[in-house]
Order: C-alpha cells, then sequence, then structure tokens
C-alpha cells in the first residue's frame, strides 16, 4: 500500500529529469511517448504504490511541476 | 508670509520641504553641497529621510525605489554628478516615476571646474539617458522664481509621472536674495494607486518597470509616453518675453545669463535701440510659439549662453529661417558681460555680423 | 490524504521562462514559501535585478520593482526608507551582486539596511549568454574566457559572502546550495533566519545560493548539480558567516 501519492502538472513540466534524480524509490521517469505543450518529454510516475511521499521530487523541481500528497 | 533672505542652493530645500518633499538622496558635489547640508538638518524635523549615499548612482536609484514608493522625493547633483545619474534618470522616465533632481551646472566636459557654466543644456533637453525620452526642465533666473518652480514643479511631476530637472547654474545657488514660499496654482493631482506599498492583500501586485520585452509593447509604451509629452507641451510652457513685437534685435538667454541680458537691454535702451528679450523659463517643452510673435524686420536672434552654443539650436528651430541668429558666449566659468552682449547687438544693428 | 506539496501563494502563476533544471525556480519557490510562512507576502515589496532573473516581477505574488543592473540594493534602499514597517528585499544575481553592483551591495550592508537579499550564484552570465562572471571559477570555460578562467588575467573568483561578513551592519550572512533536496530544506531555513533578521529590525542580511546554469555550462540538469557539488563547493563552502549576536 502507497504511503503517499504525487501529482503532476505534465503540461508545464520543461523535462529536466530532476526529480528522477532523487527519488528514492526509483518510480518517477520521463514519459518518451509523449511530448507535452511546452514541446518537453514530462515526468511520470511508473508505479504509485511505491510512492513513500517524501515531497524530494517537488523539492527539487525548479518549476513547480508535483503536488505531494501523504496517506494518514 | 514675509519675505526671507536665502542662498540659492538652501532655498532650493525650503521650497522642496514647503512642497511636501520628504526624502532626499544625493551624493556630495561642489557647487550644490549646501542643499544636501539643509536637508540632512530640516529633513529629519519634518519626519523626512536625508541619506548620503555611496555615489550618485546609487542616490539616483534610491530615488528610483522611493518615487516607485509612492513618496515627493528629490535628489540634487552637478554636472559630473548629473552624468551618473543618467542610468537612472532614464529609468524613472521610462517607468513613468514623479520626481525632482536639481543640475546646479559647473563647467565640463569631464571633471571641468566648478565655476557656473550652462553646459549641460543639451544633457538635459535631449535625453542624457538612453530611450525616446524627455523631462520637464526648468531653468530659474532668480531665487524667488526657482522656489516657485520647485513647488510647482513637485506638482507637475505628480501630475504627469514624469521627472522634472531644475536646471541652474552656480550663480543662482550661491547668490543670496529675499524670497517667499507660496501655494502654487491648484492642480488636480492623480492618485497614485501605482506605487508599491504592499498589497495588503487587498489589490494586485504593483509593478515598477521599464522593460517591455516584446516589440509591440514596447512600441505601445513609447506611443503612451510621447502623447503624454504632447500634454505636457499643450500645458507646461513657460516664458517671459519682452518688447519682441517691436525689436530690431531680439536677445534670447535662459537663467542668470538673462540677467546679464537684461542688463545689456536696459543700457541698450538709454541709447535708443530697440532690443527685445525671450528668455525661455522650460526649456523643455521649449518656448518654440514665442519666437513667432517677434517683429517681421527685426534684423536678428542674438543667443547668449555659458556655453559654446547649445540652445542656439532650438532657437534656430524656432525662428525657422525667419531672422539671422547669432551666438555669444562664454564658458569655462567666464561669465559674460553686459558690454560684450551690446557690442553684439550694435553689430547686428549695423549689419556687421 | 493530506496534501504535503503544493504550489505556494507567494508565487503568481505565471510559468517562469528559465530554462529546463535552472534553480532560479527552486530559488524563487523557497522565497514565495519563506514569505507565506512569515506572513509578510502581503506588506511585501520586492526588487529584481538585470539577468536571468530579470522577469521575477513577474513571478513573485507581491509588489515589485525592476531595477537598473547591480542597483537593487540602492532601489531597495529607497523604498525600505519610505516604507520603514515593510519587508522589502532584492533578488540578485552574480553578474548584478559581485561585478557591476559591488558598490551597491556593500554600502547596503554598511549602512544596515534593513533588507533582504537573495543572492544567486552560478558563476556564470546566463542571460547574456555564458559570459565570464566574477565568480567564474579558475578553469571554468566561459564564451569571453574560452580557454577557462585565468588566474593571471582575471583574479580567482569573489567570495562575496565572506567579504559582506566583515561588514558590522550585515547581520545575517549564509551560503547555501540548491544540489539536493536535503540542502534546498537548508537553504529554504536560512532564507527564514535571514528574513527574520530584517522584521526583526536587526539590519541586513544576505542568503548566497549555489545555483546551476545547465544551459551555459554546456550539462544536463542532473550533471550541473554534481558540477556544482563537485566544484562549486569545495571553492564556496556551505554554511553561516554571521548571525545578529556574533556582529557586535
Amino acid at each position: 500500500m502507497a504511503k503517499g501519492k504525487v501529482t503532476f502538472k505534465e503540461d508545464i513540466c520543461k523535462g529536466c529529469e530532476l526529480c528522477t534524480t532523487v527519488c528514492p524509490v526509483k518510480i518517477i521517469t520521463m514519459d518518451r511517448s509523449k511530448i507535452n505543450a511546452k514541446g518537453y518529454n514530462p515526468a511520470t510516475v511508473t508505479d504509485m504504490d511505491k510512492c513513500i511521499g517524501c515531497a524530494n521530487c517537488a523539492t527539487i523541481c525548479p518549476d513547480v511541476v508535483i503536488t505531494v500528497e501523504r496517506f494518514k | 508670509m514675509s519675505k526671507v533672505l536665502m542662498k540659492g542652493n538652501e532655498a532650493i530645500g525650503a521650497a522642496a520641504i514647503q512642497a511636501g518633499c520628504k526624502y532626499f538622496f544625493g551624493y556630495p558635489i561642489t557647487p550644490q553641497s549646501e542643499l544636501p547640508e539643509y536637508m540632512a538638518r530640516e529633513l529629519p524635523k519634518v519626519g523626512g529621510v536625508f541619506l548620503q549615499a555611496e555615489s550618485e548612482i546609487a542616490a539616483i536609484n534610491m530615488v528610483y525605489g522611493a518615487a516607485g514608493a509612492g513618496a515627493r522625493v528629490m535628489t540634487s547633483s552637478s554636472s559630473p554628478g548629473i552624468s551618473l545619474k543618467q542610468e537612472g534618470i532614464s529609468y524613472l522616465a521610462g517607468a513613468e516615476l514623479p520626481c525632482l533632481i536639481v543640475n546646479i551646472m559647473r563647467g565640463g566636459p569631464g571633471l571641468g571646474s566648478i565655476q557656473p557654466s550652462q553646459t549641460d543644456y543639451f544633457q538635459a533637453t535631449r535625453g542624457g539617458g538612453n530611450g525616446d525620452y524627455r523631462l520637464v526642465v526648468y531653468a530659474p533666473a532668480n531665487i524667488q522664481e526657482m522656489v516657485d518652480l520647485i513647488i510647482e514643479g513637485f506638482d507637475v511631476a505628480d501630475q504627469y509621472r514624469n521627472p522634472v530637472m531644475i536646471l541652474g547654474d552656480g550663480m543662482i545657488g550661491q547668490m543670496m536674495e529675499p524670497v517667499e514660499f507660496k501655494p502654487p496654482k491648484k492642480r488636480d493631482l492623480p492618485e497614485k494607486d501605482w506605487a508599491t506599498t504592499g498589497t495588503g492583500g487587498k489589490r494586485k501586485p504593483n509593478i515598477i518597470n521599464s522593460l517591455y520585452i516584446a516589440p509591440e509593447d514596447l512600441e505601445a509604451h513609447n506611443i503612451k509616453l510621447q502623447a503624454k509629452y504632447k500634454k505636457i507641451k499643450e500645458n507646461e510652457v513657460k516664458v517671459e518675453s519682452y518688447n519682441i513685437e517691436d525689436a530690431d534685435v531680439v536677445i534670447s538667454a535662459y537663467g542668470t545669463t538673462a540677467r546679464i541680458a537684461k542688463t545689456a537691454i536696459a543700457k541698450l535702451e538709454k541709447e535708443g535701440y530697440k532690443v527685445g528679450l525671450i528668455r525661455p523659463i522650460t526649456l523643455w517643452p521649449y518656448p518654440y510659439d514665442e519666437f513667432k510673435k517677434i517683429n517681421p524686420s527685426c534684423k536678428g536672434v542674438l543667443t547668449v549662453e555659458m556655453n559654446t552654443g547649445q540652445m542656439v539650436d532650438d532657437v534656430k528651430i524656432a525662428v525657422e529661417g525667419k531672422f539671422p541668429v547669432h551666438f555669444y558666449g562664454r564658458t569655462g566659468g567666464m561669465v559674460p558681460t553686459p558690454e560684450a552682449i551690446i557690442e553684439n547687438v550694435k553689430k547686428i544693428c549695423g549689419g556687421e555680423i | 490524504m493530506t496534501i504535503v506539496f503544493e504550489r505556494t501563494k507567494g508565487l503568481t502563476d505565471v510559468e517562469t521562462h528559465y530554462c529546463p533544471g535552472c534553480t532560479h525556480g527552486i530559488i524563487h519557490r523557497l522565497v514565495g514559501e519563506a514569505m507565506v510562512e512569515l506572513g509578510v507576502l502581503e506588506k511585501a515589496i520586492g526588487v529584481a535585478p538585470v539577468g536571468c532573473s530579470v522577469f521575477a516581477y513577474n513571478y513573485f505574488n507581491c509588489d515589485m520593482h525592476e531595477a537598473a543592473h547591480g542597483r537593487a540594493p540602492a532601489v531597495a534602499t529607497g523604498i525600505k526608507r519610505v516604507h520603514p514597517d515593510k519587508f522589502v528585499f532584492t533578488y540578485q544575481g552574480d553578474g548584478d551582486l559581485a561585478s557591476i553592483g559591488t558598490a551597491e551591495i556593500v554600502h547596503a550592508a554598511h549602512r544596515g539596511e534593513k533588507i533582504s537579499t537573495i543572492f544567486v550564484n552560478n558563476a556564470i552570465y546566463g542571460m547574456t549568454g555564458g559570459q565570464m562572471a566574477p565568480t567564474t571559477l579558475v578553469g571554468q570555460k566561459a564564451t569571453t574566457a574560452p580557454g577557462g578562467r585565468s588566474e593571471e588575467h582575471s583574479g580567482r573568483p569573489i567570495r562575496m559572502s565572506e567579504m559582506l561578513a566583515t561588514i558590522h551592519g550585515a547581520k545575517f550572512v549564509e551560503r547555501v546550495a540548491v544540489n539536493t533536496p536535503a540542502n534546498i530544506r537548508k537553504a529554504k531555513k536560512a532564507i527564514i533566519e535571514c528574513f527574520k533578521v530584517q522584521l526583526e529590525g536587526k539590519g541586513f542580511g544576505i542568503v548566497e545560493v549555489l545555483s546551476t546554469c545547465p544551459t551555459n555550462w554546456g550539462m544536463t540538469a542532473p550533471e550541473a548539480m554534481k558540477w556544482l557539488e563537485d566544484n562549486m563547493i569545495p571553492y564556496y563552502p556551505l554554511g553561516n558567516f554571521r548571525r545578529p549576536e556574533e556582529a557586535e
């Protein structure tokens, strides 16, 4: 069962990949099958069940793409 | 109110405080240092702030901050210091911020001298800083007029959201004359709802800015500025003229040079010469139309300045080729004498020049 | 479910113009969050610089001035003297603060001006396209130092925090970095502490934030973070250089 949930506003992602480098459970990847409105491959989560809600990804995201929730 | 005897530089400060100016940011330079010294003494007494900045550049940028924050604010300097302020003056004009800038001119170029001059006419009326902007420029000829123009100048700055410059020379800064402080004509001044005062959670953020990165936006901003300048030209021209409809020669001079010209005119009249005077009080907007009133059979216009010929360009624009335009000037801190002006007028009358 | 991270009200909804991976976005967010957490957003007046963060006035959700290059501390001085009860900050890059604006920052600190400065040091001129900054490291390539910065020719990079910490009026000086989530959290703490120094009327405060410029460094964003850690932090050590109690 996931401890957390992250939501990405894909349209404003600039594809910098920083979030992928800081996820302790390695569930963030760049979605190479998609190009967003800005012309980038946006970041996406592969296995939300593993999210621990640590907010590392949101902390390092320069574009405030990510909202993080935690289960009580 | 009774008249008080005051030195020019101190009268500037007293007039500014009278006009409600609470903030002064400056840097010492001869020959205007009595003004910051006066403000350092007097502004704290009215709850204001005098601050000696680390440079003229910093001082004008403090003015930019204070003006954007909604305050009545001024700075002063002398020629080389005004050169340093040009960056900030351009930003003030671009961001449409009201403020008063005093230039007590000294000789140039470069470090020049500390003696009186009028060599910053171009700098004051043609920009000085980058971009297509204008300052309202007043050239008082006596201390009473300077006091009146400062008090009115703050209102003009607020009314049009534009920097105003008082262009004096070392003589007017140092001389003493009796002055009285009178309220200016009543103007409808707009609310400063654009100022940065903190949103208070009640409005959208205010932004003080001169950057318009999109070309169409910057063009639109410039068109708006030009429309404002047009209004200033229509409403704010000030000029004193004397006997120009009947003159054989008209002298054009401003500031303290105009006082010397008046002495020359009085002497010439005693000898039977008919000499008129056009004394621009606003150097921008320039009183071009006044020159249209000159006697059509006038033999020439003599421009007298404490420089090598700057306002003479505006006189040429104003007369539209109808009369010969002559120039007489002294520079480097040398002051034109009435006798030299008289000699030039006589030469024009005699067809020698 | 509880939201533990969302966009701060300290920022407007405007998307930034910054390049992918540029850490200005992180630092903007920290400043916005700090203003909201301290409850000063509604009385805040910020000053944006010239450089990459020239448009910062569109991003902070408070009153803003755009200043001439390097002059932000002088502009902030004018604002603060008019509104001593308001919260006034400058946001400046290294070309702006450490080169053209050295006089303004030194004297704002020297006067103990009650303003706060966020100094973003990415060791390069970003906006103009990668020219050498006073903070560019020895050997680091820049378009105006094509062979890398030479100490013989241009001197060693300037350490602003260490210099400012020698000035009595500077009551808070700290250098932080935003290369990892842990450092970003420390950076936010420093920014909050710095802002409090102003709010408590103690004097001038500055937080130098080591930052990246992936575009002009010619790296990916993750590579730039690594480069910051390996090259900048050894020359620009992190830590606090001055707290109000140490300034006396």
